[in-house]
């Protein structure tokens, strides 16, 4: 059997524990029958031309897990951010773990999306939000509303400031072999409010049994999927981490849908991934929107990020700006695709897009795509790609100035990288970022970054 | 601006077409449709050898299970393969001995395309291949090229005369599967061009092909094979008209260039093929396979300037497989009114310290779509590749769209890579600089969108550069909103 007959099969047993009367249960089973027809794309597929995604598709994938598996905290501690008071929704497995999470319903409500989902005190919200602005011919996405069940669920109330920063943390606890993980987030932000959201993804290995032990052990394909609505003049920072290990996957599914006066910025610091492929989508409903996209992928080995990014400019006065850099060592290949698309009566947009690339790697390669789709004339867009090496010349004067070529070569990979984390507003995620980047980039700069 | 204002505004009065008169020259024209008898019949016509015949025969079997690409940004209605008629040439005797023998009626043509060939040949120093209803009617000049050994004539006589070298060369770049309109080429095409440059021949003059669909009902299938050998150089330019007619004919040609090691070419079009009138109807379908192969140390440019066709489908390319190569593409496309193109280039680098440079200026007015896709591909032992690109489009009116898609692919490291990408309209306060200036809203947005495409239009030779900044007038006029 096919994997995605198997799906398919699966939704049946999937829907025994569902309540099938519920408005939700209609989007699932619309969304499996939309899934049957389209099937996974393969590379012929213009928006998979350079991600070869069939590879992780094995048909051994599961969306069942046959039981829950415990951690001990020393070996997550370091995923929290630790520093500062936080809200947090911990997923182990795609499981909700209460014990480390700290959710609330008092002011906004930071919780999980299954005990939302079916409950009659949230159905006006869910009818409102839930499944409204997700693209309705993407394979990834289809499957994740036929799943829907788990993941957050953030609604923040009018002129509501959050007091502190929410954390999304998935951990795949590394005790079964071949999941494939279904997380769905649905994020509201109401006139005037304000929040920032870290979500990071995380595998463990050697917890009961181990990539490294278990024969024929498949490693966990996440196939998540955020939606995220802003209404006026709200304000969201957004922030994923993908730091996992060399051979898991991930297909990141985000729509962001932006009404008047909104700001809205996403960073993405790609770290590691067997393949790693981000589909961010924002549109922009109302004047004077603001919309940024930010990335860092540092990567090694073998492994593949793919970034696609769409931009709808579908109202006037608004603006969006991207600017992503990546670094590629050993045999990883980068994939950049970024898409703006100016609707014929967004007139006075100004739209950036760039994209920097650091080829290292004796057989890294990069493919990138930045397409510009324009309809209206009174619009300022542009564009910049650039595929190159680290200058000869600055890495002659840091030698020169007595640094050894490691170092000089890790010092202006670093600056290559640093002007994407001056947005970044929390002060320890940065420091936290800065660590990553200085423990990817393989050198100890000697100070605190 | 080169001439008065007096004579821009007589031009700007007859905007529509200039080229769109049709010449009442007998034609034989072969029944509609497309089998294997009518491209047995078009290699029979043209008394071709065998391998030709069955060449033809191989390429129409091969199209026959393909199907027509559908991922460009165009959109239009698929033309009926088999309600054109494959061949049509003016009736005349096959050769001429001297221009004299050639009906007047042709000559009349010409003087109205502004190709005076007596004229040609006595002053501008060009070399003339003209096509007509894809035959070759009249090559100039050849003699004194002959003296230098060059080869330029029409394909069809080439296969005749020098079948070693078109059995060598023809369809090496473009193979006769490489895509649905090449291999419908290959089946059927009538005539072309064929240039051969010895080994480290300069080409005393500029040598050019002109094209010209006259015959309702009917496709232009030319193809064009140049060969520079060792250390030559040629440059050559290729311009095409047709008459204004409401139904779309197809235009689908081949164009194969080769610089063997140290050799240049340098390859200009203007392409004016008949737009459509300004309610979309009729118009041209330009679906064109260009490419060129580069050895050692040389180098292709390509240079277009497209204002014409109510479809365009172009991707002039260079394959950099010698060391030391470099590849070129300067273009200027305008749409305006109807029409539609997805134009750009491919630079695909495989030799060591290959270097590209890509300029693309696309001007789009009216309620037409303007599309730049190009590719820049390094591949694994393309040691120190360099590519430069730069692709601006300007938007005239709010019923327009321009697109980019850039695909950029690098597999070695020391690649280095520059894109750059800009949509802007033109400046409000540009205008008013020019208005108080006094210098009307007219003739500023043609001064503006000259200096927008002067990049290009110097790299034209000069005949074709004056055409060419006439041309983008011309095409432009009525299009300020």
């Amino acid at each position: 059997m096919s994997l995605k007959e198997k799906l398919v099969s699966s939704f049946l047993a999937f829907e025994l524990d569902a309540d099938i009367n519920s408005d939700v249960h209609d989007i699932r089973s619309k969304s499996i029958k939309e899934f049957e027809k389209i099937g996974f794309p393969d590379k012929k597929h213009e928006y998979w031309k350079y991600t070869p995604i069939k590879k992780v598709l094995n048909e051994k994938l599961t969306i069942f897990k046959k039981k829950r598996h415990l951690i001990e905290f020393e070996k997550v501690k370091d995923f929290f951010l630790g520093g500062i008071e936080s809200y947090k929704i911990v997923l182990i497995d795609g499981m909700y773990d209460p014990l480390w999470s700290n959710t609330t319903h008092k002011g906004a409500d930071i919780c999980i999306l299954s005990s939302v989902l079916e409950n009659e005190k949230y159905s006006n919200v869910i009818s409102k939000y839930f499944n409204q602005i997700i693209d309705d011919k993407e394979s990834f996405s289809l499957l994740n509303s036929s799943f829907s069940k788990e993941g957050a669920y953030i609604h923040v109330p009018k002129n509501v400031e959050l007091d502190k920063p929410i954390e999304i943390i998935h951990i795949n606890s590394g005790g079964e072999s071949s999941l494939m993980l279904q997380p769905r987030n649905l994020i509201i932000l109401e006139k005037g409010s304000k929040a920032q959201i870290v979500e990071s993804h995380y595998s463990l290995i050697g917890n009961n049994i181990s990539p490294y032990t278990f024969p024929g052990y498949i490693d966990p394909l996440t196939n998540t999927l955020t939606e995220i609505h802003l209404e006026e003049n709200a304000n969201l920072d957004y922030y994923k981490i993908q730091n996992d290990l060399e051979t898991t996957s991930i297909i990141d599914n985000t729509y962001i849908n932006q009404k008047k006066n909104s700001t809205a910025s996403c960073h993405t610091f790609s770290f590691g991934g067997n393949i790693v492929r981000n589909n961010l989508n924002f549109f922009q409903n109302g004047k004077n929107i603001n919309s940024i996209m930010k990335g860092i992928t540092i990567l090694g080995s073998n492994q593949h990020t793919d970034h696609h990014t769409l931009v709808h400019h579908a109202s006037p006065n608004c603006e969006s700006y991207q600017e992503y850099k990546g670094i590629y060592n050993d045999k990883s290949t980068g994939v950049f695709n970024g898409k703006v698309v100016v609707d014929k009566i967004a007139q006075k947009i100004n739209a950036f897009q760039q994209n920097n690339n650091l080829l290292i790697g004796d057989h890294s390669s990069v493919n990138t795509k930045p397409q510009l789709e324009i309809f209206a004339d009174d619009v300022k867009c542009s564009h910049g790609c650039t595929i190159g090496q680290l200058d000869k010349s600055a890495l002659f004067y840091l030698k020169t100035r007595g640094i050894a070529e490691k170092e000089a070569k890790g010092l202006l990979t670093y600056a290559f990288a640093n002007n994407v984390l001056e947005n970044v507003k929390m002060q320890v995620l940065k420091t936290k970022i800065k660590k990553i980047i200085a423990r990817k980039i393989g050198v100890n700069l000697g100070f605190e970054l | 601006m080169a001439y008065t204002e007096e004579e821009l505004k007589k031009e700007l009065e007859q905007q529509e077409y200039q080229y769109g008169f049709t010449t009442d020259i007998e034609s034989e024209t072969f029944p509609i449709g497309l089998n294997e008898d009518i491209v047995r019949s078009i290699s029979k016509k043209k008394n071709e050898p065998e391998w030709m015949t069955n060449w033809r025969l191989d390429a129409y079997a091969a199209w026959k299970e393909m199907d027509e690409p559908k991922w460009a940004n165009i959109h239009y209605k698929k033309p009926d393969f088999q309600a054109i008629s494959y061949f049509s040439a003016p009736k005349t005797n096959n050769k001429y001995k001297s221009l004299d023998e050639v009906d007047p009626e042709l000559i009349k043509t010409f003087n109205k395309l502004g190709i005076s060939i007596d004229e040609q040949k006595k002053l501008s120093g060009v070399a003339v291949d003209i096509v007509m209803d894809s035959v070759s009617v009249a090559t100039t000049f050849r003699e004194t090229l002959a003296k230098d050994g060059i080869i330029f004539c029409s394909i069809s006589e080439a296969i005749k005369e020098y079948p070693d070298l078109v059995k060598k060369y023809i369809g090496k770049v473009i193979p006769k599967k490489d895509n649905y309109y090449a291999a419908l080429n290959s089946a059927v095409f009538s005539d072309g061009s064929f240039c051969y440059i010895p080994k480290g021949v300069k080409c005393p003059m500029e040598l050019s092909t002109y094209f010209r669909i006259n015959q309702a009902g009917t496709g232009q299938f030319e193809r064009t094979l140049v060969i520079a050998d060792e250390g030559s150089y040629v440059s050559y330019l290729e311009g095409c008209t047709a008459p204004s007619r409401d139904e779309n004919q197809l235009h689908a040609a081949v164009v194969e260039l080769i610089a063997h090691d140290n050799a240049e070419i340098k390859y200009s079009t203007v392409q004016n093929w008949y737009p459509g009138n300004k309610h979309g109807k009729g118009g041209v379908f330009n679906f064109v396979t260009k490419r060129g192969l580069c050895h050692n140390n040389s180098k292709i440019s390509w240079t277009q300037v497209e204002t014409g066709s109510a479809v365009t489908w172009k991707y002039p390319s260079c394959i950099l497989k010698g060391d030391n190569s470099i590849g070129e593409f300067y273009s200027i496309a305008v749409t305006n009114n109807y029409q539609q193109a997805d134009t750009g280039t491919k630079m695909i680098h495989l030799g060591k310290n290959t270097k590209s440079t890509i300029i693309s200026k696309g001007i789009s007015a009216g309620k037409s779509q303007n599309s730049y896709r190009g590719l820049v591909q390094i591949g694994k032992n393309a040691e120190n590749a360099r590519n430069f690109s730069q692709c601006d489009s300007l938007l005239m009116g709010n019923n327009c769209g321009a697109h980019t898609f850039p695909y950029i692919e690098a597999k070695n490291k020391s690649a280095q890579i520059e894109h750059e990408a800009t949509t802007s309209k033109i400046g409000e306060d540009q205008i008013f600089y020019c208005n108080q200036r006094g210098i009307d809203v007219e003739k500023a947005i043609a001064l503006i969108v000259n200096g927008f495409s002067k990049e290009v239009l110097n790299k034209l030779p000069m005949e074709f550069a004056v055409e060419a900044q006439k041309l983008l007038e011309i095409s432009l006029e009525g299009s300020v909103g």
